[in-house]
């Protein structure tokens, strides 16, 4: 067993625990977007990010990915934890703002705005759909491709990989509804699955590019 | 392309484990770019998921998923050669061969691309051309390059050690280049020094590119030897800056540009050499 101090309260935790479980054990809420139980930790969106050590040497670490040791002393809610924390909730709204997973994040955490340039992608790189078809559905279907800017997810040749059995858990998953349904374009889909499934908004007359499968749809809901 | 020729690339390097890249790089130079239904091969000949060669193949700015061209031309735009007008090189070529940057010219001749830090920076603006690095480019060197590539040069196939670029040296003393353009040894003008051994003194041509073992020396020298270099113009001794690592003799210091030195051990046979980027005595 392993003895740690998370917010001054004594914890003793197996060897192979991650700081977050070990939070959550004692009942300290700690956000997180990336993370999803039955999936390896990923560390991407850094929503997690706690305070290890003791000042003046104390360092910002992602909690999902971060083992905890002997001895370790860690801050769940410090000042400059909830001051990063606020400005990664920033950058996700900066770069996906119609997602209804980081909106309802944002106003947990009182983010009203941000200040940097607006974008609109589809995807925030968190791999969760990655991990899902990987571990879970045993697929391997989609993945990263190219890196930096141009970095993206989906199949080989963007074309519909023989090993996807249309499941549809990478949409189940997405906080950005990047795997969004492309019914009108069904060779471009990355599964198609909702060509099965009949989603309201492909009842619509028009199936707009921005359209998803989040339950609700984001773009459906405005769109009343 | 055929599969039984990718399968054979594949089967060479499967028995290790983490060869993807290597495997990637030998598919790569054989086509020039690494085809669809190749990857598909590499993939299940390695028993590895399609998504992770497909990530590798698009991670890594070498490798190409689309057919180039019989050369590849790359213009540096690190910021060392940013600064020294990369930018300028790289529009240069693009309005020669009118086409944009990672693309092929309609002849499939060219491929012309512009990378991020070829890792030459104190030569830049790099440009390479099929592995053959040119240093400090300008532009009115560029309709030159373009036309050795067309010519066709002596394709690096990546094995290890082989990356030569050619070097420019001048006297330490009287700043005169070195050069000599008539006896060329490597494809390249090669560096003419006057060398004495044993109160005879002799020509000797090296080769300029860097890491190349190519020389003509025209005075019988025993090997092991250390010998005099000398300017064959203002006749003064080459300086000694350190000591050949390999054999301990003294390195004969030849000026490249302030604070640059091409250091080359001066005993006979000795491969010992170097790149002194910071040599302070160098002014």
């Amino acid at each position: 067993m392993i003895n740690l101090t998370i917010n001054g309260v004594p914890v003793s935790v197996e060897k192979g625990t991650t700081v977050l479980e070990a939070a959550r054990y004692l009942g300290f809420p700690i956000p997180t977007l990336c993370h999803k139980e039955g999936l390896t930790p990923y560390g991407a969106c850094r929503l997690c990010v706690v305070e290890i050590g003791r000042e003046p040497n104390s360092r910002l670490v992602s909690s999902c990915t971060y083992p905890v040791e002997e001895g370790l002393v860690v801050r769940t809610a410090s000042e400059r934890v909830v001051k990063a924390r606020r400005m990664v909730i920033e950058l996700l709204l900066a770069s996906c703002p119609q997602s209804k997973t980081i909106q309802d994040i944002a106003s947990r955490h009182n983010v009203r705005q941000q200040r940097f340039r607006q974008e609109h992608e589809d995807c925030i790189l968190c791999g969760l759909c990655v991990r899902m078809c990987e571990e879970q559905m045993m697929a391997g279907a989609i993945g990263f491709r190219g890196r930096g800017r141009g970095r993206s997810l989906g199949t080989p040749f963007d074309v519909q990989s023989e090993v996807c059995r249309l499941c549809g858990g990478c949409m189940e998953v997405c906080p950005a509804c990047q795997a969004r349904c492309t019914f009108n374009e069904p060779e471009k889909a990355i599964c198609g699955a909702c060509a099965n499934l009949s989603p309201p908004c492909v009842e619509k007359e028009q199936f707009h590019d921005m359209m998803c499968y989040l339950t609700p749809c984001v773009a459906c809901e405005i769109k009343k | 392309m055929s599969s039984e020729e990718i399968e054979k690339i594949v089967s060479d390097y499967v028995e290790r484990q983490g060869s993807i890249i290597a495997v990637l790089e030998a598919v790569q130079n054989r086509y020039r770019y690494l085809p669809e239904e190749a990857l598909r091969i590499v993939a299940r000949q390695t028993g590895r998921r399609l998504v992770d060669i497909y990530g590798v193949a698009t991670f890594y700015k070498a490798f190409s998923l689309k057919p180039r061209g019989k050369h590849l031309i790359s213009v540096c735009l690190g910021t060392a050669c940013h600064v020294r007008g990369g930018q300028a090189i790289a529009e240069e070529f693009m309005s020669q061969l009118q086409i944009k940057a990672g693309e092929t010219t309609p002849d499939g001749e060219i491929t012309f691309e512009t990378v991020n830090c070829l890792g030459a920076c104190a030569l830049g603006p790099t440009v390479v051309v099929d592995g053959h690095y040119y240093p400090h480019v300008t532009r009115s060197q560029v309709g030159g390059i373009i036309a050795d590539a067309l010519a066709g040069m002596e394709r690096d196939d990546g094995a290890a050690g082989a990356r030569l670029f050619p070097i420019h040296v001048s006297c330490p003393n009287c700043k005169r280049s070195l050069m000599d353009y008539d006896r060329r040894l490597d494809g390249h003008p090669s560096i003419a020094c006057v060398i004495a051994y044993d109160g005879r003194k002799g020509r000797l041509g090296l080769s300029s590119l860097y890491g190349s073992r190519a020389s003509e020396v025209e005075l019988e020298v025993p090997m092991n030897e250390p010998c005099r270099f000398y300017c064959p113009h203002c006749h003064e001794e080459m300086p000694h800056y350190s000591n050949c690592v390999e054999c301990g003799s003294p390195m004969a210091a030849l000026y490249i540009r302030r604070g640059c030195a091409y250091e080359v051990c001066t005993s006979r046979g000795c491969p010992g050499h170097l790149l002194n980027l910071d040599q302070p005595n160098m002014k």
